[in-house]
């Protein structure tokens, strides 16, 4: 059988044997919960509470800062006890919200909907935009903007984004081998929002289990489809799936639905169902703690806020001093130099290395050796990009496609030379980027 | 905590794969050929080759050493120039011309022009050239079982006809690792299934030259002259080792069948119309001096970026 897939792409060792057994977990937080007013892109969220206000769990505590931007809900019950700058994951200062649990996590009530296909297609999208959903696999893109393309009617593929192509992670995986009623009870209500619509659950072939599971619950459905998908990285990578799942291709320059796609992660559709059928806001998500240096590598149900240094404890904390330690997966997670950082809607995983092999080599010259040219799944030349990028060469770099990066870290991945490809790339992408900005 | 962790930008894990591994994979592969070679002219041909390797390496080292540079001889690319370079030497040549060609291939070649990776020049075949060009007489001897005689691809350029079995096995005169192509195809293969190479520079550059040689050798499809022009002169260890030189070959994947295409054509013209029997080095050197212009008008249009019509790419 030959497995759809797209072209380029690398094989990085999965790791995710480490904890794809371990069902999940319902972690409750203690003490100090942090609430980071950008956890999505677009406007950072307004406090709308005080320091001093007591909150629910579940209680709004911050306003979209604008249509694309997305509300924060408190994740336990307790006291507004700071209103300031922390520290998050990627290193930045981010304007938070702290809050000290009471440890009651005392709910407040939400409403449930008896009948959702009787739900008006601003009704749905309106759930969701309260419910403060965004894009959980890591971009955070608040998904009621997501869902709402200028032409509905000419969105033909809902893909799920089931591929969890980022080694060692297994949260996608936990929830789709215990839940997957809910993942297609959230793909269901999104077709609702578009009736031309094919809904598609693209999965790799690394999780002949969930593929399994997700068949058997479509099968009757005339609406949705099961897509096995060959175990490549970044399969997941937005780009590569719809072209994977639907033979369709997009650029930097388009978004998916102008190739009549939408693509949404499993959490994500997960958390459309929540808030759509019960009301629920997003205050907890699936959390892979992992790595060699990780005592009980485990998947938790966690709170969106806790700190990771609770969860690695609540994983055992460190078998062996840890040389890195990672926010996501080893391709594009980012490196933490703190424990002491908050889970976020976006957050997926912790991962715990006792060895960093990126500093453990030495990077000598490039030798064109093309291995990078060979592993980009956007066709691009790699190795002539980061040379441009560090002579400044703007020009050639956009001529060469330099824009068109995905940031999948493929270049620098499968580099003999060991040299930081992808982060050169990245480099003069983002500068580039920014005087495209200041232009405008 | 945080004075232990390393942080660094993603990608945090890496292939195995490295520069010197590569070069090992290389190194091997020539083994059959340069066993051969060894079996074919005898122990001359055993000291060129440890002469040469001995001559690069040092070069290497000795011209770090005086600009302050770290060593890099470890990456073994200086060993598979001057194996390189032994294969393309006649076993008669006396070796203090092969160790001139070493250190001419490492120090001019390669380290004036900043070293591994930044030579636009294949340095085993610019010291050949040198080698050529300065000592054309002690270059162009060859003697075979104690006969000084020409090559079968010289036979063949002055209308004698040659033994083409002979020229697969390799028993005939020649430089040291050209002769036999088989040995040189055991270390294709090789080279191959490692992942060091694929067939986009050599298929093109042997389909391209074969068609040429059809078009206007005069010989048409007569099959025994084929090949024997496709034997003969180095053109297999030229297409299998030395145009597929990761360095000073196009990085862009249709640049590589270019490249081919045009190292084809050079080598026919070199061969039929030039002076020479040969002509494979120099085309190969010639190539290299294409590949800028050929990446250049060969970038890759990335995933998603549609044509359209007058050459625009999409907004």
């Amino acid at each position: 059988m030959s497995l759809k897939t797209f072209k380029g792409g690398v094989h990085p060792k999965d790791g995710k044997d480490l904890s794809k057994s371990k069902p999940i977990k319902e972690l409750l937080p203690t003490g100090e919960l942090v609430f980071p007013m950008s956890q999505h892109i677009g406007a950072p969220a307004v406090p709308i509470v005080a320091k001093g206000d007591t909150v629910l769990k579940g209680q709004k505590i911050a306003e979209a800062g604008g249509f694309v931007s997305a509300p924060i809900y408190s994740s336990v019950s307790g006291t507004v006890k700071a209103i300031e700058p922390r520290r998050v994951a990627v290193g930045d200062m981010v304007n938070s919200i702290v809050i000290e649990s009471d440890g009651n996590f005392t709910e407040v009530e939400y409403q449930e909907t008896e009948d959702v296909t009787a739900l008006s297609r601003e009704e749905i999208i309106n759930k969701i935009k309260e419910a403060g959903v965004v894009g959980m696999g890591g971009a955070g893109f608040p998904t009621h903007v997501k869902l709402s393309p200028k032409e509905p009617d000419k969105i033909d593929y809902i893909i799920a984004n089931c591929a969890e192509c980022e080694p060692y992670l297994t949260s996608d995986y936990r929830r789709m081998v215990e839940e997957p009623e809910k993942l297609v009870e959230g793909m269901r209500i999104i077709l609702q929002l578009f009736p031309n619509a094919k809904g598609l659950f693209g999965i790799e072939d690394n999780k002949p289990d969930c593929i399994e599971k997700i068949s058997a619950l479509v099968a009757s459905e005339d609406r949705m489809e099961v897509v096995p998908l060959m175990t490549k990285y970044p399969q997941g990578g937005e780009r590569q799936l719809i072209y994977a799942t639907t033979g369709r291709s997009i650029n930097a320059k388009m978004l998916p639905a102008d190739a009549g796609c939408i693509v949404d992660n499993v959490e994500t559709m997960v958390a459309v169902y929540n808030a759509v059928k019960w009301g629920k806001p997003l205050t907890n998500r699936i959390f892979t703690v992992t790595g060699d240096a990780v005592c009980e590598p485990r998947n938790f149900y966690i709170s969106v806020g806790t700190s990771y240094q609770q969860l690695l404890d609540a994983a055992g904390g460190l078998i062996a001093p840890a040389q890195k330690m990672i926010s996501g997966g080893p391709m594009m997670g980012f490196a933490l130099f703190d424990l002491n950082v908050p889970t976020t809607k976006t957050t997926s995983a912790l991962l715990c290395m006792t060895e960093d092999e990126v500093s453990k080599y030495e990077t000598t010259a490039c030798i064109n050796c093309g291995r990078c040219v060979e592993a980009c799944p956007e066709q691009l030349v790699p190795c002539k990009l980061a040379q441009f990028s560090n002579h400044g060469q703007k020009d050639q770099f956009e001529k060469w496609y330099g824009l068109e990066c995905v940031e999948c870290g493929s270049c620098s991945f499968v580099c003999p030379a060991r040299r930081p490809v992808a982060q050169a790339v990245k480099n003069m992408k983002k500068d580039i980027l920014a005087d495209k900005r200041k232009k405008k | 905590m945080s004075d232990l962790l390393n942080v660094t930008s993603s990608p945090h894990v890496r292939e195995k794969d490295s520069t010197q591994k590569i070069m090992g994979w290389v190194i091997i592969a020539l083994l059959p050929a340069s066993l051969f070679g060894i079996y074919n002219f005898g122990y001359r041909a055993l000291i060129l080759i440890l002469a040469t390797i001995a001559s690069c390496v040092a070069s290497e080292w000795i011209f770090e050493k005086i600009v302050h540079k770290k060593s890099t001889i470890s990456d073994l690319s200086a060993v598979v120039t001057g194996l390189l370079l032994a294969l393309n030497l006649p076993p008669t040549l006396p070796v203090w011309m092969a160790v001139l060609g070493g250190v001419f291939a490492i120090v001019v070649v390669k380290m004036l022009f900043g070293g591994l990776g930044q030579n636009f020049m294949n340095p085993a075949l610019g010291a050949r050239c040198f080698l050529l060009i300065s000592f054309t007489g002690s270059m162009t001897t060859f003697t075979y079982d104690g006969v000084t005689g020409a090559t079968p691809l010289a036979l063949l350029k002055s209308g004698e006809s040659v033994d083409t079995m002979r020229m697969l096995l390799g028993t005939t005169a020649g430089t040291i690792g050209e002769t036999s192509v088989i040995a040189i195809l055991i270390g294709a293969i090789i080279l191959i299934m490692a992942g060091v190479i694929d067939l986009r520079i050599p298929a093109s550059y042997i389909v391209t030259f074969a068609a040429f040689i059809v078009l206007f050798s005069g010989h048409g499809l007569d099959g025994s002259y084929l090949v024997a022009q496709l034997c003969g002169g180095g053109l297999m260890l030229g297409a299998f080792f030395m145009a597929t030189d990761y360095v000073t070959s196009p990085v862009t994947p249709s640049g590589k069948i270019l490249y081919g295409i045009a190292l084809g054509i050079l080598t026919g013209i070199f061969r039929l119309f030039g002076a020479s029997a040969e002509g494979v080095s120099y085309a190969i050197i010639f190539g290299n001096l294409l590949v800028p212009l050929i990446e250049k008008i060969t970038i890759p249009r990335a995933f998603g970026i549609v044509k359209e019509k007058g050459g625009k790419k999409n907004e």
